[in-house]
C-alpha cells in the first residue's frame, strides 16, 4: 500500500501524528499519506525522516508544521499557522494558502514555497551550512522582520496576488534586521528606510538571477503558473538585501580588563 | 608596560636569583605576559588576570603574583571598579564584557543558612554503615496512580495482581542530586567536555551541551547528556534531539537574564563550525527571546513540539534566570508538558556577558528556589515536576541547601570548571584560557587531558556525594526524598524576617 488516506476530523494532535508514525513504522513502503480534514493539529510531519514520503494536507493544520523534518515533502490544501518549517533540516513545504508569523523560523535546509502571504519576522534566523541552504519563497508579501538575524540561505518574495498580477510597492519595514548571511530578494523597488539595521541594498547581477530562477520556477510548478507569469517574475526588477557586514555585531563590546 | 588609563591589577614578579631562564613562563603564559630580554624574565603586568598557570608550571617555583599594591584616593563611591570601567568605556564606546557569575558584594544566603543535626533523639545514622539513598528521579510524576487488578492463579491458587495502569512518563535516572551544568562546546574545549561526560557517566549522572550542538566525540557518552536548544538554535537537528537523555529548552541563564548570547566568528573554527552547523568564521548569535515562544502558550508549544518530534521518550526541562517574577513563570512551565523547571541565580557563571547584565540583573537562587517551591506547592503542582536549581553552589553544603529549600537537584558549571584547574580570572571570553579549559587553540586545549580532567571531575562529585551522604546521616535522614523541601532542617543567622519569610526558614534558637 503505497498510499494512505487518514481523517483527522475531531482528532487530538498526538492521535494523529501518532497515526502518521503507526504507518511508517508498518508500512514501510508508504509513499503518500493524504490527511482530510485537518482543523488546527499541530506538530505535524515534526522530525519525520523518510524522504520519498509526501504528506498531502486537506484542511488548515497547526503551529510547527513539519518542524525538525528531514527529507519528506509536505502539501498543504489551504492555510498554515504559526511557524511552518520550524528548524527544519531537510525537505519541502508547499502551502497553497498563506501561512503564519515566523514561517521557516531557525530553517537550516530544504525549501518553502507559500502561494499567499507570510505573517511577521518570517525566515527569522535562518542558516545555511555547506550543502544546507534553506530557500523560502513567498508568493504574495510578507509582514515586517522578513529575515530578521537571517545568518543563511535565500528568501524570495514573488509580490503577486493569486491571479499572477502585481501587487504593488511592497510596505514591508525593518526588512533583514540584524541580517549577518543570506539574502533577500524581493520583487520590486525597497527603500533605503524600509530595512532594518545591519542590513543593506545590493547590486542584483546576473549571478542573483541564475540563483532564484530554479526556485521561481520550482514555484511556479508547484502552483501551476503560466509561462507568462513565470517570464514576467524573471523579467522584473529585484531587490537584493544582504548584510552590510558578516559581524554586524563585531564591535560592540570592550573587555573589563584593559 | 603598555601605556593604559588603568594602572596593572596584578603585579608579576620574576625572583632573578631562582629564574634559570628556561622560558617555561612565556610558552605557559597565553596572555603574553612573559618575554625574555638577554638574560632575564620581563613581565608586562597589566596582561596578567592572576590565572597561576606561569607560577603552578614554574620548574624554579620563580613566579609571584600579588595584588598591585597602588593607591587609589580612597572613596566609598567611587570605587576603583567604577573608574576603571570609565576609562575603559571612555576609550571604546563599547558594553563592557566580563566573564564568570556576578562579582557584586550581595549577600550570600548559603552562608547565612546552618544545618540542623540530630542529638540524643531520632540518633543520626552512619552512612558508613547504612544505606543511604541519593538516587533522584528528574521527570513529571503523575499526579496518581491507578491500578488494575487482574486474578491470577498462582501455586493451584487464586490470587489477586494489581498491574500498574497508569503509564509513567520517562525520568532521568541520578545516582546522586549533581549534575555539570550546559557550557557550550565553543565556550568550552572539546576537552573540558570530555572530561565532564566520562566524569558524569562514571558517577551516574548528567552533563549538558549548552547550545553548542553535540560533538561527535560525545556521542559514546550520548546517554549521559542533556541537549540543549536555544534561541540561536545551532546544532540541533532530529538527530540531535534524539541522540541526548532529555532535552532543555534554555529561556534564560542567570549570569545575563533577558539577553541572548553571542559566540564571536573568531571562535567559530572548523570543529564549530560543523557541531553548531553555521559557517565557519561567522557571528553565531542567539536572539534574546525565542522567536516562536511570545508567551506561555507557545513555551507550552516548543515543549510539545521537542516531545512529539522525539516521540514523548526524553524529558524535556525549561531552564530560566532566577528574576522577580520566577515563581510565576515556574507555574506556567509546570502546566505545560515539562518534566522539569531549572533556575538559574544571579551567580551562575558565563564565559561572557555584558557586566552591566553580570553584576546587576537576577535575583539570587536561594530566594528563587525558595519562591518557586513554594508557589508550585500552592498550586498543587509542585508533586509533578522537578526542580533543579543552579547558578553558584560551590560546596556540598550549598547543595544540601538548595535541596533542604526545594530542589531535586543541582547544576555546578564553576565548581566543575574549578576542578579541571579554573581560577576565575574571569576572561573566559577571550580564548586564551590559559588552562585549556574556556578556549579552541589546539596547543592550549591539549594542556588539559581529558583523562585526568575526568578524574578530577568525578572525584569532586564522589566527594560530595559522600559529604551529602554524611549530613543527611547526621539529620537522621537515609534518603535525599526526605529533605526535598524539608526546610524545617534550616535555619537562618543574620536574617531579616522577611528574608527568613521568603525562604520559609526559622531563625537561629526558633
Amino acid at each position: 500500500m503505497e498510499e494512505v488516506v487518514i481523517d483527522a476530523k475531531d482528532m487530538h494532535y498526538r492521535e494523529l501524528n501518532e497515526k502518521i508514525h503507526q504507518i511508517l513504522r508498518e508500512n514501510p513502503d508508504v509513499k503518500k499519506i493524504i490527511l482530510k480534514n485537518v482543523l488546527g493539529q499541530r506538530f505535524i510531519g515534526n522530525g519525520l525522516q523518510k524522504k520519498d514520503l509526501t504528506i498531502e494536507i486537506y484542511g488548515i493544520p497547526g503551529g510547527d508544521l513539519g518542524m525538525f523534518m528531514s527529507g519528506p515533502t509536505i502539501i498543504v490544501y489551504g492555510n498554515a499557522e504559526f511557524a511552518p518549517g520550524n528548524t527544519m533540516d531537510d525537505g519541502t513545504i508547499v502551502i497553497h494558502g498563506s501561512s503564519g508569523d515566523v514561517t521557516a523560523h531557525s530553517m537550516r535546509g530544504g525549501k518553502i514555497f507559500v502561494r499567499g502571504d507570510v505573517g511577521y519576522r518570517s525566515g527569522i534566523h535562518m542558516k545555511a551550512y555547506k550543502d544546507k541552504v534553506p530557500v523560502l519563497v513567498v508568493g504574495g508579501r510578507a509582514k515586517d522582520f522578513l529575515g530578521e538575524y537571517m545568518a543563511g540561505g535565500n528568501i524570495i518574495v514573488l509580490n503577486i496576488d493569486e491571479k499572477g498580477n502585481d501587487l504593488g510597492k511592497v510596505k514591508g519595514r525593518m526588512i533583514g534586521t540584524g541580517i549577518h548571511g543570506g539574502a533577500i530578494y524581493i520583487r520590486g523597488e525597497i527603500d533605503k528606510d524600509q530595512l532594518g539595521v545591519a542590513a543593506d541594498i545590493k547590486e542584483f547581477t546576473e549571478e542573483d538571477l541564475e540563483k532564484i530562477k530554479p526556485y521561481i520556477e520550482e514555484f511556479c510548478k508547484w502552483f501551476n503558473l503560466s509561462e507568462d507569469v513565470k517570464n514576467k517574475l524573471l523579467n522584473s526588477k529585484w531587490t537584493k538585501i544582504a548584510p552590510i557586514s558578516k559581524r554586524p555585531f563585531g564591535k560592540l563590546y570592550t573587555p573589563d580588563l584593559m | 608596560m603598555i601605556p593604559s588609563y588603568v594602572p596593572p591589577k596584578y603585579k608579576v614578579e620574576v625572583d632573578p636569583n631562582k629564574c634559570m631562564l628556561c622560558e617555561r613562563c612565556t610558552v605557559e603564559c597565553s596572555w603574553g605576559v612573559h618575554r625574555r630580554e638577554g638574560d632575564r624574565i620581563i613581565s608586562y603586568s597589566n596582561r596578567c588576570g592572576a590565572c597561576h598557570r606561569c607560577v603552578v608550571m614554574c620548574p624554579r617555583d620563580a613566579i609571584t603574583i600579588k595584588e598591585n599594591a597602588i593607591s587609589w584616593r580612597s572613596h566609598p563611591l567611587w570605587d576603583i571598579d567604577a573608574r576603571a570601567d570609565i576609562y575603559n568605556q571612555a576609550k571604546t564606546g563599547c558594553i563592557l564584557l566580563s566573564g564568570m557569575g556576578n562579582a557584586k558584594e550581595h549577600p550570600i544566603y548559603f552562608d547565612k543558612i546552618v544545618l540542623d543535626a540530630c542529638q540524643v533523639t531520632n540518633p543520626s545514622i552512619d552512612p558508613l554503615r547504612e544505606p543511604m539513598e541519593l538516587r533522584t528521579y528528574i521527570g513529571k510524576k503523575p499526579k496518581q496512580l491507578e491500578f488494575d487488578f487482574v486474578e491470577e492463579e498462582f501455586d493451584g491458587k487464586k490470587i489477586k495482581k494489581a498491574k500498574l495502569k497508569t503509564k509513567i512518563a520517562p525520568n532521568l535516572k541520578l545516582d546522586t542530586p549533581i549534575m555539570i551544568a550546559h557550557m557550550s562546546y565553543g565556550a568550552l574545549s572539546l576537552n573540558a567536555h570530555l572530561s565532564f561526560a566520562k566524569a558524569v557517566k562514571e558517577c551516574g549522572t548528567f552533563m549538558g551541551t549548552g547550545e553548542g550542538g553535540l560533538p561527535k566525540a560525545l556521542y559514546p557518552y550520548a546517554d549521559h547528556i542533556i541537549t540543549q536548544v536555544a534561541s540561536g538554535r545551532f546544532g540541533v537537528n532530529e538527530e540531535y534531539l534524539m541522540k541526548g537523555a532529555a532535552i532543555e529548552i534554555k529561556i534564560g541563564q542567570g549570569a545575563k537574564p533577558g539577553i541572548g548570547g553571542h559566540l564571536p566568528g573568531e571562535k567559530v573554527t572548523a570543529e564549530i563550525s560543523a557541531t553548531r552547523m553555521i559557517p565557519e568564521g561567522s557571528d553565531a548569535i542567539s536572539p534574546a527571546p525565542h522567536h516562536d515562544i511570545y508567551s506561555i502558550e507557545d513555551l507550552a508549544q516548543l515543549v510539545r513540539s521537542l516531545k512529539e518530534a522525539t516521540r514523548w521518550k526524553k524529558p524535556v526541562f525549561v531552564k530560566i534566570a532566577a528574576v522577580h517574577n520566577a515563581p510565576a513563570i515556574a507555574v506556567g512551565i509546570a502546566t505545560s508538558d515539562a518534566d522539569a523547571v531549572v533556575i538559574d541565580g544571579y551567580r551562575g557563571g558565563t564565559g561572557a556577558a555584558p557586566k552591566v547584565f553580570r553584576d546587576h540583573v537576577g535575583i539570587p537562587i536561594e530566594m528563587a528556589i525558595a519562591a518557586v517551591d513554594q508557589r508550585l506547592r500552592e498550586e498543587g503542582l509542585r508533586n509533578e515536576i522537578s526542580i533543579i536549581a543552579s547558578g553558584g553552589i560551590r560546596c556540598s553544603a550549598d547543595v544540601f541547601k538548595a535541596i533542604a529549600l526545594g530542589a531535586d537537584a543541582v547544576y555546578i558549571g564553576t565548581a566543575a570548571m574549578v576542578a579541571l584547574g579554573c581560577r576565575v580570572c574571569g576572561r573566559c571570553y577571550t580564548g586564551l584560557c590559559a588552562w585549556g579549559i574556556a578556549t579552541q587553540r589546539p596547543e592550549l586545549v591539549k594542556r588539559l587531558d581529558p583523562e585526568v580532567g575526568a578524574r578530577r571531575v568525578a572525584n569532586l562529585i564522589k566527594a560530595w556525594t559522600h559529604e551529602i551522604k554524611e549530613l543527611l546521616g547526621a539529620n537522621g535522614i537515609n534518603s535525599i526524598e526526605s529533605l526535598r523541601g524539608n526546610r524545617d532542617r534550616l535555619r537562618g543567622v543574620g536574617l531579616n524576617e522577611k528574608e527568613l519569610e521568603i525562604l520559609g526558614i526559622k531563625a537561629a534558637g526558633e
